[in-house]
C-alpha cells in the first residue's frame, strides 16, 4: 500500500533551510548586490513561487489520490473511465496560462539585461585562461587578474573572451554568467550597488584545474577606486637600492619569470598574469590562496602541486633568493 | 541479398526490408543534413585560400555529376529488366550502374589529388575541411553502392537473381537514388551555389 | 529459460527474448559500474578540499559516470525492454530483423567495452592506470577537447566509443520501427497499442534522427585531433559553438529517449494496479508523439549562458515553455488513471508513483531553466545537476525499476520479493532526495558543476555531507535490489501467465514465453484486449500447445562477428596501427556478407 508520506518534502525543505540559513555564501544567487543580480532574482522569485504553487497543487492530488484510492476489502470495482474531454482543455490551458505570467516578465528581463550599457560606462575586458583571469581596463590602460576592482553604483560594460578554451565568467552577486569562448566576445552589464568583495569562480568546465579558477570582484567606493586606478596606471614603485627588494627584483629579471609575466618596466611576458601590481591583491594562483608569503613560496616552488595542471613550472629559486623575490613581489602595490 | 523465401504478411502491406531502408533513408538525410549545414555555415569563413573559385572545376564535375544521373537511368533499367525476369538485361544493366559509380568514384580521386596538388587538403583550411569531409562522406557511400551492385551483378550471373528477390534490387536502387539525390544538392550548393 | 541452453546459444541468439535479459544484466552492470563512480564523486565531495580523489581522477570520474549512466545504463536498460516486451505487446513472434537485433547488442557491448577499458589501458599509452579514461564531460565541448588542450587518448576513448554504441542505437532504431508498424497482430490498430509500444516507437523516431547528428560531430573531431582538420578551431575561423549546437541537437532529443519509454512504463503500471484503463489515453499518446517533435526545437537552451543574443534566447525560451505543456498533461492524466481506482501498492506501483512525484520536481526546476535571465545563475551549477537527476533518476530510473518489478516475472518466470521491493523503493526514494534535493540550494548558493573539490567558506558543506550520505544510501538500497534478484533467481515464487491482471497480450501467455510466443497469433479487438469492458469480454488466451510445430530461426554467430570489426576499427586510431583500420572493415564486411546470404527464416 503505497502510503505517501507528504510531510517528507516540506520537512526536507525545513530541514535544509536551517542547515542553510548561516554563514556569509559570498557566492551566493539569493542575495544580488547589482541591478543584472536583481532583476535576475527577482524574476526566479516570481517563477520559484509559481513552481511552489504547482508543486502543492499536482502533489497534494497525486498523495490524495494514492491515500484516498487505495485498495480496501469489499471495495467495488472501479468506473472504467477512459477520459473526459473538458478535464483535458483545463489541464492544458491552466498550465499554458502560468507560463504565459512567466514568460512575460522572462521576455522583458532577457532584453533588459541584454549586455548593453550606456556609453558612460566603465568598459572592461575579461579574458579566461587556462586556469586565471585577465582584466583589461581599455580606457585606463590597466591590465591586472584575478581580482577586478569596480567603482559602487557606475555602470560596468564586461566584454568577455577566451585565449584558449570555453570557461564561463561567474560573480552570482553581480549577475548571471556569461561564457568566454575564443575567437568570440560576449558581454554582461550591470551597475554594482554595494561596497563589498564577491567571490566568484569559472563555470565552465575548462580542463583539469577548473575547480581552481576562481575570482573575486571588489567594488570599492568611488574615491577608493580613484586611488586604486592611479595606483595600477603608475609604474611598479622602483625598490631602494639594496634592499632586499631589489635584490629581489634581480633574481625576477635573471629568471624565467620573465618568459610570461609582465612586470611594468622589468618584463615583458603574457602567458601568466600580469604581475606589476600584485602585492596589492588579496589571493593568488587564481582566488585559491591568501597572498602572503608562506604561500607565494610554496606557489612559486611548485605551483602544479598546488594546481594540477598549471603551466607554470616548478621555478628553481630557493633560499635567499626566493625571500627576495617574494619581498619585492609583496612590494609591488 | 537472399532471404526469406516466404514473404511474410504485415501490417501496412510494406516489406519490412523495405519500410527499414526507408527509415535508414531518413536516417541519413540528418547525416548528410549536418554535413551541408556545417558546410554552408562555414563558406566564406576561411581564413586562407585556396577558395572554391580558385579550385573547383564545374565543366569537369557537371560531366561526373552526369555521369551519376545516367547510373541512376540504368539502375530504374535494371530493377524493370529483374521484374520480369529478363536476366541478361538485368546483368548488363545492373554492371552499367556500377560501371558508371565507378567512373564517378576516379573522378572524384582525380579530383580530389587535384585540389592537393594545387595546395587545398584536410587541413589548409574550412573550405577543406569541410568540402573533403562532406564529399569524402559521399564518395564512401557511393563505393558502399558499388559494392552491393557487383555483388547482385554476381548473384545474376550465377543465375540468382530472379523476380522473387525483386525487392532487394529495388532496395539497393532506393540507396543509389538517395545517393543520387545528395550528390545533386552537393553539387548546387557546394558548386554552382558560390 | 527459453530454448537451448549452453554458451553458443547465447552467442548466436537470436530470440528477442534472450536479446533482451542480455541488455538488461549488461547494463545492469554498467549501472553498478557508474553508480560506483558516483559514489567516489560524492566521497570527493563530502568534506571541501576533499582529498578521495585527485583532479585529474575525479574529472575522469564526472565523465565516465555520466557517459556510463546515459549511454551504457539507461539506454540499454529501456533497450531491454523494448526487445523483451514490445514483440510481445504486439502479438508477434519477434522483431522484423532478429538478426540486425543480435547485432545491436553485441555492437552496445563492445562499444562499453571499449569505454571503459580506458580505466585500465593506461600502461598501454605509457600512462598510469587510471589516466587515460575520458576526462572532458560526458559532452565533451570543443575545444578542450581538440588535440592541443587534450592531448592523451582520453577523448578518442570517447568519441570512439560513442561512435560505435552509435551503430548499435541506430541499428535497433530501424529494428523496432519496422517491428512496430509492420508485425503488429490482426486487429491490433496503432490507436490500440499499448502506451509502452507507442513511447518506443517515438523513441526509435527520435533515435534515427538525432545520432545522425552527433555522428557528424563525433567525425568531425575526429579529424580534428587525428587528421588535422580544423572544424571547431577558432585559429582557422572556426567556432568551438559548432560543437554545442550539433551536439544539442543531438542531446535534446536524446533526454526525450531516456525518458518516454519510462514515461511508456508508468503509463501500463498505473491502469493495471488501479484496475482502471489509463485515463485519456488518445491524448497521452498524441502527448508523447508532440514531444517527439517539440523535442527538437528547444536545444539551445542548454546555451542560455553563451551569448547567443536576445532573439535567439527568446525564442528558445518560449519553445522550452511550450514542451512544458504536453508533459504537464501527461502527469494529469497518470493522476487521473490512480484516480477512483482501487489501487494495490505492488512494489512496481510505488516506482510508477514515485516517477510523478519526483518528475514533477525535475519538470518544475526545468521551468524555471527555460527562463533565459534565470537561467543565467543556474546553469552550470549543482542546481542543473539537481536537474537533471530528479528528471533521470527519480523519472527514468525509478519507471524502469517499476518495468523490472512488472515484467520480470514474465521475463524470468519468478516473482521478485514484495518485502524486499518496498524496502528498495523507501531507501531509494529518501536516499535520492537526501541526494539531488540540496543540490538545488548548493547550486544557487554558488557551487558550479565539474568541479573536484570547493572552498570551505561557501558554506555548502554541510549540505554536500547530505548529499553523500543520500548517494551512499542510493548505493544500499540498490545492493538490496541485487539481493532480490539474486534470492529469485532461485527462491523466487513462481509466476503465473499474468501475476498481476494486465490487461495487454504479454499476460496472455505463459512466464517466461515459449520460444515463440504466442501457440496462435491472436485476434485484437481492443485496447485493452484481456480485460472485460463496458464494451466487450476479455479475450481468450492462445491455446497452451500450437496447433501445428511453429518454425523458430535458429541462432547465428554472423551478427556478433559483424559487430567484432568495430572496436578492431577503432583500435586503429587509439594504437596508430592503420592495419587494424583495414582488419576491422574486413571482418564486418565478411560478417555481412556472410549474414546476407545464410539461409535465416524469421
Amino acid at each position: 500500500m503505497p502510503r505517501f508520506r507528504p510531510w517528507l518534502s516540506p520537512l526536507l525543505l525545513l530541514a535544509l533551510a536551517v542547515v542553510a540559513c548561516g554563514g556569509p555564501f559570498p557566492q551566493s544567487t539569493l542575495r544580488p548586490r547589482s541591478d543584472f543580480a536583481g532583476a535576475i532574482d527577482h524574476l526566479f522569485t516570481g517563477i520559484f513561487w509559481w513552481a511552489v504553487l504547482v508543486f502543492v497543487v499536482v502533489e497534494g492530488l497525486l498523495c490524495y489520490a494514492v491515500i484516498r484510492y487505495r485498495y480496501r476489502e469489499g471495495r467495488p470495482a472501479p468506473r472504467p473511465v477512459h477520459g473526459h474531454t473538458a478535464l483535458e482543455i483545463a489541464w492544458t490551458l491552466a498550465p499554458a496560462i502560468i507560463l504565459v505570467f512567466i514568460a512575460v516578465p522572462t521576455m522583458r528581463t532577457i532584453f533588459t539585461t541584454a549586455g548593453e550599457a550606456p556609453p558612460t560606462a566603465l568598459k572592461v575586458e575579461v579574458i579566461g585562461h587556462q586556469w586565471w583571469w585577465e582584466y583589461r581596463y581599455p580606457d585606463l590602460h590597466i591590465v591586472t587578474a584575478n581580482e577586478l576592482s569596480l567603482p559602487v553604483g557606475r555602470p560596468v560594460q564586461v566584454s568577455i573572451t577566451s585565449a584558449d578554451v570555453i570557461h564561463s565568467f561567474w560573480a552570482p552577486a553581480l549577475g548571471g554568467k556569461r561564457d568566454a569562448t575564443p575567437g568570440h566576445v560576449t558581454r554582461i552589464a550591470f551597475r554594482p550597488d554595494s561596497v563589498g568583495v564577491y567571490s566568484g569562480q569559472c563555470a565552465e568546465f575548462c580542463g583539469v584545474s577548473h575547480a581552481n579558477m576562481r575570482l573575486r570582484v571588489l567594488v570599492l567606493r568611488d574615491s577608493a577606486f580613484q586611488v586604486w586606478v592611479r595606483r595600477q596606471q603608475a609604474a611598479p614603485p622602483a625598490p631602494p637600492r639594496g634592499s632586499l627588494e631589489a635584490r629581489g627584483r634581480d633574481v625576477f629579471a635573471k629568471s624565467a619569470c620573465i618568459g610570461c609575466h609582465t612586470i611594468d618596466g622589468v618584463s615583458k611576458g603574457i602567458i601568466g598574469p600580469n604581475l606589476s601590481h600584485v602585492g596589492g591583491r588579496a589571493t593568488i594562483a587564481a582566488g585559491l590562496f591568501p597572498n602572503d608569503s608562506p604561500h607565494l613560496a610554496r606557489w612559486i616552488a611548485n605551483a602544479p602541486s598546488l594546481k594540477p595542471g598549471a603551466l607554470m613550472m616548478p621555478m628553481p629559486v630557493a633560499g635567499a633568493d626566493l625571500t627576495a623575490v617574494i619581498a619585492y613581489l609583496q612590494s609591488l602595490k | 541479398m537472399t532471404h526469406a523465401a516466404a514473404v511474410h504478411h504485415t501490417s501496412m502491406g510494406l516489406d519490412s526490408r523495405k519500410m527499414a531502408f526507408w527509415a535508414f533513408i531518413g536516417s541519413e538525410c540528418l547525416l548528410f543534413g549536418s554535413l551541408i549545414s556545417t558546410y554552408l555555415i562555414y563558406k566564406g569563413k576561411s581564413v586562407v585560400g585556396p577558395y572554391p573559385h580558385d579550385i573547383l572545376n564545374i565543366p569537369f564535375t557537371s560531366v561526373s555529376t552526369f555521369d551519376l544521373l545516367m547510373s541512376s537511368l540504368m539502375m530504374v533499367l535494371a530493377l524493370a529488366a529483374v521484374q520480369r525476369g529478363d536476366l541478361k538485361w538485368t546483368k548488363i544493366w545492373l554492371f552499367a550502374t556500377a560501371f558508371l559509380g565507378i567512373l564517378f568514384l576516379g573522378g572524384q580521386v582525380y579530383e580530389f589529388s587535384s585540389f592537393v596538388r594545387e595546395g587545398l587538403t584536410l587541413q589548409t583550411n574550412l573550405f577543406g575541411c569541410t568540402f573533403f569531409v562532406l564529399t569524402g562522406t559521399h564518395g564512401v557511400h557511393v563505393t558502399v553502392g558499388v559494392l552491393w551492385l557487383l555483388t547482385l551483378w554476381v548473384r545474376a550471373l550465377q543465375g540468382k537473381l530472379g523476380p522473387a528477390q525483386a525487392v532487394t534490387v529495388e532496395i539497393s536502387g532506393l540507396y543509389w537514388h538517395f545517393v543520387d539525390v545528395v550528390w545533386i544538392v552537393i553539387f548546387t550548393l557546394v558548386y554552382l551555389i558560390q | 529459460m527459453t530454448g537451448s541452453r549452453g554458451l553458443r546459444s547465447w552467442l548466436t541468439t537470436t530470440d528477442h527474448k534472450r536479446i533482451g535479459l542480455l541488455y538488461f544484466y549488461t547494463a545492469f552492470a554498467f549501472f553498478l559500474l557508474g553508480g560506483l563512480e558516483a559514489l567516489l564523486i560524492r566521497a570527493q565531495l563530502a568534506r571541501p578540499n576533499g582529498t578521495v580523489v585527485g583532479a585529474e581522477t575525479y574529472n575522469q570520474l564526472f565523465t565516465m559516470h555520466g557517459t556510463t549512466m546515459i549511454f551504457l545504463a539507461l539506454m540499454p536498460l529501456s533497450a531491454a525492454f523494448f526487445n523483451y516486451i514490445v514483440p510481445l505487446q504486439i502479438g508477434a513472434r519477434d522483431v522484423a530483423f532478429p538478426r540486425l537485433n543480435a547485432f545491436s547488442y553485441w555492437v552496445f557491448l563492445l562499444g562499453g567495452l571499449l569505454l571503459n577499458a580506458s580505466w585500465i589501458a593506461g600502461p598501454v599509452f605509457r600512462a598510469g592506470v587510471l589516466n587515460v579514461a575520458p576526462d572532458a564531460g560526458w559532452f565533451g565541448y570543443a575545444n578542450l577537447t581538440e588535440r592541443q588542450y587534450s592531448p592523451g587518448p582520453n577523448v578518442d576513448f570517447w568519441l570512439l566509443g560513442l561512435q560505435i554504441l552509435g551503430v548499435s542505437s541506430l541499428a535497433a532504431g530501424f529494428n523496432f520501427i519496422v517491428t512496430i508498424l509492420n508485425l503488429r497482430a490482426p486487429g491490433m490498430k496503432m490507436m490500440r497499442l499499448p502506451t509502452f509500444t507507442w513511447m518506443t516507437l517515438v523513441t526509435q523516431f527520435l533515435v534515427i534522427t538525432a545520432f545522425p547528428v552527433i555522428t557528424v560531430a563525433l567525425v568531425f573531431l575526429m579529424f580534428d585531433r587525428f587528421f588535422g582538420a580544423h572544424f571547431y578551431l577558432p585559429q582557422a575561423g572556426a567556432t568551438p559553438l559548432l560543437w554545442q549546437h550539433l551536439f544539442w541537437l543531438f542531446g535534446h532529443p536524446e533526454v526525450y529517449i531516456l525518458i518516454l519509454p519510462a514515461m511508456g512504463i508508468v503509463s501500463e503500471v498505473l491502469p493495471t494496479f488501479s484496475r482502471k484503463p489509463l485515463f485519456g489515453y488518445t491524448v497521452v499518446v498524441y502527448s508523447g508523439v508532440l514531444i517527439g517533435f517539440m523535442g527538437w526545437g528547444v536545444w539551445s537552451h542548454h546555451m542560455f549562458s553563451v551569448g547567443l543574443g536576445p532573439i535567439a534566447d527568446s525564442v528558445f525560451s518560449a519553445t522550452t515553455m511550450l514542451i512544458a505543456v504536453p508533459t504537464g498533461v501527461k502527469i494529469f492524466n497518470w493522476i487521473a488513471t490512480l484516480w477512483g481506482g482501487t489501487i494495490r501498492g505492488t512494489t512496481a506501483l510505488h516506482f510508477a508513483v514515485g516517477f510523478i512525484a519526483m518528475f514533477i520536481i525535475g519538470g518544475l526546476s526545468g521551468v524555471t531553466h527555460a527562463s533565459p535571465p534565470a537561467d543565467l545563475q543556474q546553469t552550470d551549477t549543482y542546481y542543473v545537476v539537481a536537474h537533471i537527476h530528479y528528471v533521470l533518476f527519480g523519472g527514468t530510473i525509478f519507471g524502469l525499476f517499476a518495468g523490472m518489478y512488472y515484467w520480470w516475472p514474465k521475463m524470468t518466470g519468478r516473482l521478485l520479493s514484495e518485502a524486499l521491493g518496498k524496502a528498495h523503493f523507501w531507501l531509494t526514494f529518501i536516499g535520492m532526495n537526501l541526494a539531488f534535493f540540496p543540490m538545488h540550494l548548493i547550486g544557487l548558493l554558488g557551487m558550479p558543476r565539474r568541479i573536484y573539490t570547493y572552498a570551505p567558506d561557501l558554506g555548502v558543506s554541510s549540505l554536500n555531507l547530505v548529499s553523500t550520505i543520500g548517494a551512499f544510501l542510493i548505493g544500499v538500497a540498490t545492493l538490496v535490489f541485487v539481493v532480490n534478484l539474486w534470492r529469485t533467481r532461485s527462491h523466487g515464487a513462481p509466476a503465473p501467465n499474468d501475476p498481476w491482471g494486465g490487461a495487454t497480450l504479454e499476460w496472455a501467455i505463459p512466464s517466461p514465453p515459449p520460444p515463440y510466443n504466442f501457440s496462435v497469433i491472436p485476434t485484437v479487438a481492443s485496447r485493452l484486449p484481456r480485460w472485460k469492458t463496458e464494451h466487450h469480454d476479455p479475450m481468450s488466451d492462445p491455446p497452451a500447445a500450437p496447433p501445428a510445430p511453429v518454425h523458430v530461426p535458429g541462432g547465428s554467430w554472423w551478427p556478433p562477428v559483424a559487430a567484432l570489426g568495430l572496436p578492431v576499427l577503432a583500435l586503429a586510431p587509439l594504437t596508430h596501427h592503420v592495419w587494424l583500420a583495414f582488419l576491422g572493415v574486413a571482418i564486418t564486411i565478411y560478417g555481412i556478407y556472410r549474414w546476407a546470404f545464410e539461409p535465416f527464416e524469421v
